[in-house]
């Protein structure tokens, strides 16, 4: 399935698991970003928005790489895009329980495969920035994507593929070594 | 021939090659790797899996086709030093090494990722106090070795003083490891496991570990590895039968009372390159 920003009720129906492909402008935020956006104010349309964890290398106008960030750091830091209307939060490594249910009938989380920086930035031509201050890594920089390939890690209905393959990892382990401990001593 | 330890050129010489071998590390990956990950591309039998690792291998094509870096961790780089018998061992050798991380970090570019551990402040050129790491071993010739390492791999690493009656539960260790990661490191990955030694050399080994070829394993590391493969996190945490790549132990003697285990994790991008210094 390919998916167009503005983002609409489509991202409903998808579930943990699925393949997407994604398209249309999206925005990228880390850390500092985000603190700016809670402080100023969003600075683009965050209606049907995907915002994209990321801190490319810009070289001279154009995307030299932009492969995914851990998305984990931002937690804490999403509540308020999803609240002004981002449909779609992608990244690497899943997030915390408070953004599955953050999303939870409004949007869903998506996987880009971390270290492919390159593969990211062939399907992306750079068209803007908002709070070029921040620095390279942590500017929000406005990106057209062109069927970026991704996995939707968290869906809108409280599946979460990350945990749910954590819980297994658990599992196995617990029952090959025989052990109840979390740590050896 | 003799080399003048005051002589410049050795140390541009040095300086010439860090950058070359930083150059190769960071667009291309060792063969050795990109085997196995089109090994375990072929073997895996999860579909998300399967379409993961082919983005990982698509990614390492463009980067060597558009000739930039196949991360945007650039990493910081531990660097190794053969050291011929007629080549003094002097500072010049570390002010080369020094000298090839700010120029790769500026030509290449590399991302400026070293800081003051506590001020945070960003040096801007890749070096700071005591970094890059070199170490220096004898060897035939006057060759540099480059791993630059990511920090999301970096941050999982862990040691252990175990006791000297749990030689068994070093297995489990390992896939503790692993099972704490999860998806952070960017798996699959690469372990380099140390084993004995000191609280310090075990580190040093787990490290060392890494530079060795992964294409063979024996059946002490084969059997670390199928212990976390077992787990099932699979390629970045998203499920599937590739969680590690290879496992590499090295081993060292160690005090009678002490059992030190080092697991050093390793994301997928295993960058490493080694240049001859041209004399």
């Amino acid at each position: 399935m390919n998916l167009t920003t503005p983002l609409g009720d489509e991202v409903l129906d998808l579930r943990a698991g699925d393949t997407v492909t994604l398209s249309g402008t999206i925005y990228t935020a880390r850390d500092e970003a985000h603190l700016r956006m809670m402080e100023e104010g969003i600075p683009f349309d965050p209606e049907g928005a995907a915002v994209y964890h990321c801190g490319p290398v810009v070289q001279d106008g154009r995307l030299v790489v932009a492969g995914p960030t851990t998305s984990a750091r931002m937690n804490r830091l999403s509540g308020f895009l999803i609240d002004a209307g981002v449909r779609a939060l992608v990244g690497k490594g899943g997030m915390g329980p408070e953004v599955v249910e953050q999303l939870r009938g409004r949007g869903v989380y998506l996987a880009l495969t971390g270290g492919c920086a390159a593969l990211a930035a062939a399907r992306m031509t750079l068209k803007g920035v908002y709070f070029e201050d921040l620095g390279m890594a942590e500017a929000v920089w406005v990106i057209e994507a062109d069927h970026l390939p991704l996995t939707v890690g968290i869906d809108a209905h409280g599946g979460d593929l990350f945990r749910a393959v954590r819980e297994k990892a658990k599992t196995q382990f617990h029952q090959r070594f025989n052990t109840k401990q979390d740590t050896v001593s | 021939m003799m080399v003048n330890p005051a002589d410049p050129t050795l140390s541009d010489a040095l300086a010439d090659a860090t950058e070359r071998a930083l150059l190769e590390a960071e667009i291309r990956l060792p063969p050795d790797v990109l085997a196995a990950l089109r090994g375990a591309a072929a073997a895996e039998r999860d579909e998300i899996a399967r379409r993961e690792l082919g983005n990982i291998l698509e990614n390492i094509a463009l980067a060597e086709e558009r000739r930039v870096p196949i991360c945007q961790d650039t990493g910081v780089p531990a660097v190794y030093l053969t050291l011929p018998p007629d080549v003094p061992f002097t500072p010049a050798l570390f002010e080369g090494v020094r000298e090839g991380v700010q120029r790769a970090t500026a030509a290449i570019p590399l991302r400026p990722n070293v800081v003051d551990p506590l001020t945070r402040e960003n040096s801007g050129d890749n070096t700071g106090v005591g970094m890059p790491a070199v170490h220096v071993t004898p060897g035939e010739r006057l060759t540099v070795t480059v791993l630059p390492k990511g920090a999301g791999s970096e941050n999982v690493s862990r040691i252990g003083m175990l006791l000297p009656s749990q030689a068994g539960e070093i297995p489990r260790f390992v896939a503790e490891t692993m099972l704490l990661a999860g998806g952070k490191p960017c798996p699959p990955v690469i372990l380099g496991v140390g084993i004995g030694g000191t609280f310090d050399m075990a580190a040093a080994l787990a490290k060392e570990a890494l530079l060795l070829p992964v294409d063979t394993m024996d059946d002490y590391e084969q059997e670390l590895c199928d212990a976390v493969n077992a787990l099932g996190i699979g390629p970045m945490g998203l499920g599937g039968d590739t969680t590690a790549l290879a496992v590499k132990v090295k081993r060292a003697g160690c005090h009678t009372a002490s059992l030190p285990v080092a697991v050093n994790v390793q994301c997928w991008a295993c960058r490493r390159a080694t240049v001859e210094v041209k004399r």
